[in-house]
């Protein structure tokens, strides 16, 4: 493989990496908080739907935007009502969730555009444009980091940058700030924050809207930025890797950044089936290289890497206990 | 002095869940600087009643008064405004959070936690000089010993400057010395002006440190009185609404032929972690052998090694026959066959169904014996029989077979247990935490059967936590620290102290300061199992 193409590759690895991304931190936010969201695959579906859908009405994709994390954190707040408030099974409600946006989003998408569930091409102003970092131009010559912040770094949308940023944010915001103190306690011991005198609910519910919010940009990313467009299905599974991505982290967020890049740098292979057969001499089949996300997936919950331990009230509703 | 206003005053509290009446009609007033205990049976209404004290609940009627103010309590946050602070039988502690981070919950300064962690780690120092509550403010609540989580429960209250304390059956987890430390904190609060309240079932603790105490009885206060002015037999009298004997009748021991022996027994848990490092010891025909020790000594890995539960290395043999200690003759049915009966540590999650009838509960186990069975079908009217006898010949209250287990008391459901186990006329009995959450007269019942089963000819293990319970019943005591038998020792001919010295891993006289050493030992320990965990 030569420097430019491991540069398209890692180019790629980002692309597809930042909706995992998202989704991971979404799903840390809720876990770390004792709610297990398997609907993360659900409300990316919606807000990538929605999305595309009022930034090809409306034109402008910030509108859209606004649209998807709406859709997204109404799932959310479903998700939150069956959990927290009626203490329901949270896997249960994932599940509805994931349902209720495959079957909903193909129908008002046939609906509203009739063309088979998707919606119009995305042109212009609805799409996410491709942002170059300053100095891009000009230090494209410079050896070995000059094609490295050209190709790999700069020239992607906004969102991509905004995942990034949303890492350190997300560390700082659970490990330096009494909100994270007290979200990361509600998904150890509901029971100690109780007693201190904090809402359970509250922090449940705050942790389920983030979940939300994250989720949204997500799904706007598959459709807006990534796509121009929305189709069927078009989270196509990331939910759940993004998921498996969160147990590979062990719930941390550094450690999610590089489990969600791994899984995009698997499925960047995937789109380029010319370059491992160059690479190990033999062809593989791309159906191989498509699955090998799920593959490594299936290891890693069989707990072959290392000993993840979940937070420890997770998937448990909060009752006093008499 | 006369005229000073109660710190704590509630008038005609009333509290009922469902059908049950938890208090009625309760008024109790605690006067500021003292230490009052409340005492009861299990279901008493002790906990509600201090819950409702804490805003955990909301009382159906009554009236709560703080240093002669009407003051409303309608969730934990105006508790802790009203200065109470509560230290919970079940501690309410973040495991993987250090104990300066447990303090601050909900008491932070600000949005940001770094001014409000220098701030608690100063404040931390201060209280630790002053009242004796030495925890590294750093370490992690996991890697703490059961006392100093319970002192951080304490500086948790502390830290919000509570007047009022209440501690719920806050020695059931400790060692003897560690709660003797307790009282000697409980003292210098006091002395500091502080309210104490302290729950507990233990008459002995009640005698010991209390200045009033109070009496529950089926929801209800019974009486208050001067503690100088009462006596044990006085409260329990009052606790049960009965005469209770407070002593174990029973004949010394007659030892026959060796029935277990036990050899080398070590226990890893799935953690990694070495719960039992290496145990020997045997019991004979007529003789019961008790493990005292404090929870988490690897007592509870013994039993399930030894009942079938867990898998352990080491040389067991029974009536002379080795036993398997892994694989697929290493469960419960064939210890059964072996002639071990076992009533297990916790009887809701291992001992009974609890959804089940109790009919179903007294054969489960046994349920392949071809009496309750014939190949396909069981043999249900039987079953109801024999459920039947078992529940008159133990007592068990209400008779009703098909009342599902979980509707019964503590005791009752302990009694169901027993008399599975028990009528297999077992040549060895495993029994952990008999009378665990079991109340005072149920207690004296549980006994007598376990002494009845010993002078039939079987060997008893007894577990327990309770001293009292261990020195009650033992012909033969067994001290377990660290996964290690320290010592035996003759009941008759030792002493609660000693005993309460080897618990905390020390053996022979202590030079200066007691509990400091027992202190050191608890840290030492504690160090290594925090690496022990870090290794795994």
């Amino acid at each position: 493989m030569d420097f430019a193409t491991l540069l398209q590759v890692l180019d790629s690895t980002i692309r597809l990496g930042t909706p995992l991304l998202f989704a991971c931190l979404a799903g840390l936010f809720s876990e770390r908080a004792g709610i297990f969201d398997i609907g993360l695959e659900g409300k990316m579906l919606m807000s990538a739907f929605f999305s595309a859908a009022i930034a090809f009405t409306t034109g402008s994709v910030w509108i859209g935007l606004l649209a998807g994390i709406a859709s997204s954190m109404v799932l959310s707040a479903i998700h939150g009502l069956a959990s927290i408030t009626f203490r329901g099974n949270q896997l249960i409600s994932g599940v509805a969730i994931n349902f209720l946006a495959a079957g909903m989003t193909v129908l008002i998408a046939q609906d509203w555009f009739s063309q088979g569930g998707r919606t119009p091409s995305l042109v212009g102003n609805a799409r996410f444009e491709p942002v170059t970092l300053p100095g891009a131009e000009a230090l494209r010559d410079v050896p070995l980091l000059g094609p490295i912040y050209y190709e790999v770094i700069s020239g992607h949308t906004i969102l991509v940058y905004l995942a990034f940023l949303c890492v350190p944010a997300t560390w700082w915001v659970l490990f330096r700030t009494r909100f994270g103190l007290r979200l990361r306690a509600v998904g150890e011991n509901p029971a100690a924050v109780d007693t201190a005198g904090v809402s359970v609910v509250g922090l449940r519910y705050a942790a389920v809207a983030i979940c939300g919010l994250l989720c949204g940009f997500a799904g706007a990313y598959l459709s807006t930025a990534l796509q121009a467009g929305f189709v069927k299905d078009m989270s196509a599974g990331r939910g759940y890797i993004a998921l498996a991505a969160l147990i590979f982290a062990k719930w941390r967020p550094w450690y999610a950044l590089f489990s969600t890049m791994l899984f995009g740098f698997l499925q960047a292979l995937a789109l380029r089936p010319d370059l491992i057969e160059r690479a190990i001499g033999v062809k593989v089949q791309v159906q191989l290289l498509d699955a090998m996300p799920y593959i490594l997936t299936v290891v890693i919950l069989a707990g072959f890497v290392g000993k993840a331990i979940p937070p420890r009230a997770g998937g448990q509703p909060y009752v006093k206990e008499r | 002095m006369t005229e000073q206003a109660p710190a704590i005053e509630l008038k005609g509290i009333s509290k009922a869940f469902g059908p049950v009446q938890a208090n009625k009609d309760i008024s109790i007033r605690v006067m500021p600087g003292t230490i009052h205990g409340i005492i009861g049976e299990n279901g008493a209404g002790k906990s509600t009643l201090m819950s409702i004290l804490y805003g955990f609940y909301k009382a159906d009627r009554g009236e709560i008064f703080i240093s002669g103010r009407k003051t409303e309590i309608p969730d934990s946050q105006a508790a802790i405004a009203a200065g109470i602070g509560m230290v919970f039988q079940h501690f309410k502690l973040v495991e993987n959070f250090t104990v300066v981070e447990n303090v601050i919950l909900g008491a932070e300064d600000g949005a940001m936690l770094r001014p409000s962690i220098s701030k608690a780690r100063k404040s931390l120092k201060s209280l630790a000089e002053e009242y004796e509550l030495n925890v590294d403010p750093d370490a992690l609540i996991e890697h703490l010993s059961v006392g100093h989580q319970q002192r951080v429960e304490i500086l948790k209250a502390l830290y919000r400057q509570a007047d009022i304390l209440i501690l719920d059956e806050p020695t059931g987890v400790l060692t003897p010395a560690e709660a003797d430390h307790l009282f000697r904190i409980l003292d210098n609060l006091r002395a500091e002006g502080k309210t104490i309240i302290l729950i507990t079932h233990k008459l002995r603790e009640i005698m010991e440190i209390t200045d009033t105490v109070s009496v529950m009885r089926r929801g209800e206060m019974t009486a208050t009185v001067k503690t100088a002015e009462t006596s044990p037999e006085e409260l329990a009298e009052l606790m049960v609404g009965r005469k209770v004997l407070l002593r174990v009748d029973k004949k010394p021991a007659t030892p026959g032929d060796v029935v277990l022996s036990v050899d080398d027994l070590k226990v890893t848990d799935d953690k990694g972690v070495h719960r039992v490092k290496g145990v020997s010891f045997e019991i004979r025909k007529g003789e019961i052998l008790g493990i005292a020790g404090v929870a988490g000594n690897g007592q509870s890995e013994l039993m399930e090694v030894l009942g079938g539960i867990a898998q352990g290395t080491g040389t067991i043999t029974m009536n002379g026959r080795t036993i398997a200690l892994a694989g697929r003759d290493s469960d419960g049915q064939a210890r059964r066959r072996a002639g071990i009966a076992h009533v297990p540590e916790d009887r809701q999650r291992e001992g009974l169904i609890m959804d089940y009838g109790a009919w179903e509960n007294v054969v489960f186990g046994y349920h392949l014996d071809p009496k309750w069975q014939s190949g396909f079908l069981m043999r249900n009217t039987a079953i109801v029989e024999e459920a039947q006898g078992k529940m008159e010949r133990f007592d068990v209250r209400p008779p009703n077979p098909k009342l599902a287990a979980k509707n019964f008391s503590g005791g009752n459901q302990q009694k169901i247990v027993l008399a599975r186990e028990i009528e297999q006329n077992p040549d060895l009995l495993l029994v952990g935490q008999p009378t665990r959450g079991v109340d005072i007269g149920a207690i004296e019942f549980i006994h007598q059967e376990i002494i009845r089963l010993r002078d039939q000819g079987a060997a008893v293990l007894l577990v327990s936590v309770e001293l009292d319970e261990i020195m009650a019943l033992s012909d033969r005591i067994a001290v377990m620290f660290d996964g290690r038998i320290m010592g035996f020792r003759d009941p008759a001919e030792t002493n609660e102290r000693e005993l309460g010295l080897l618990m905390a891993g020390i053996e022979g006289e202590v030079d200066g300061d007691e509990w400091q050493a027992i202190d050191r030992q608890l840290e030492r320990k504690e160090a290594e199992e925090a690496r022990e965990a870090g290794d795994a």
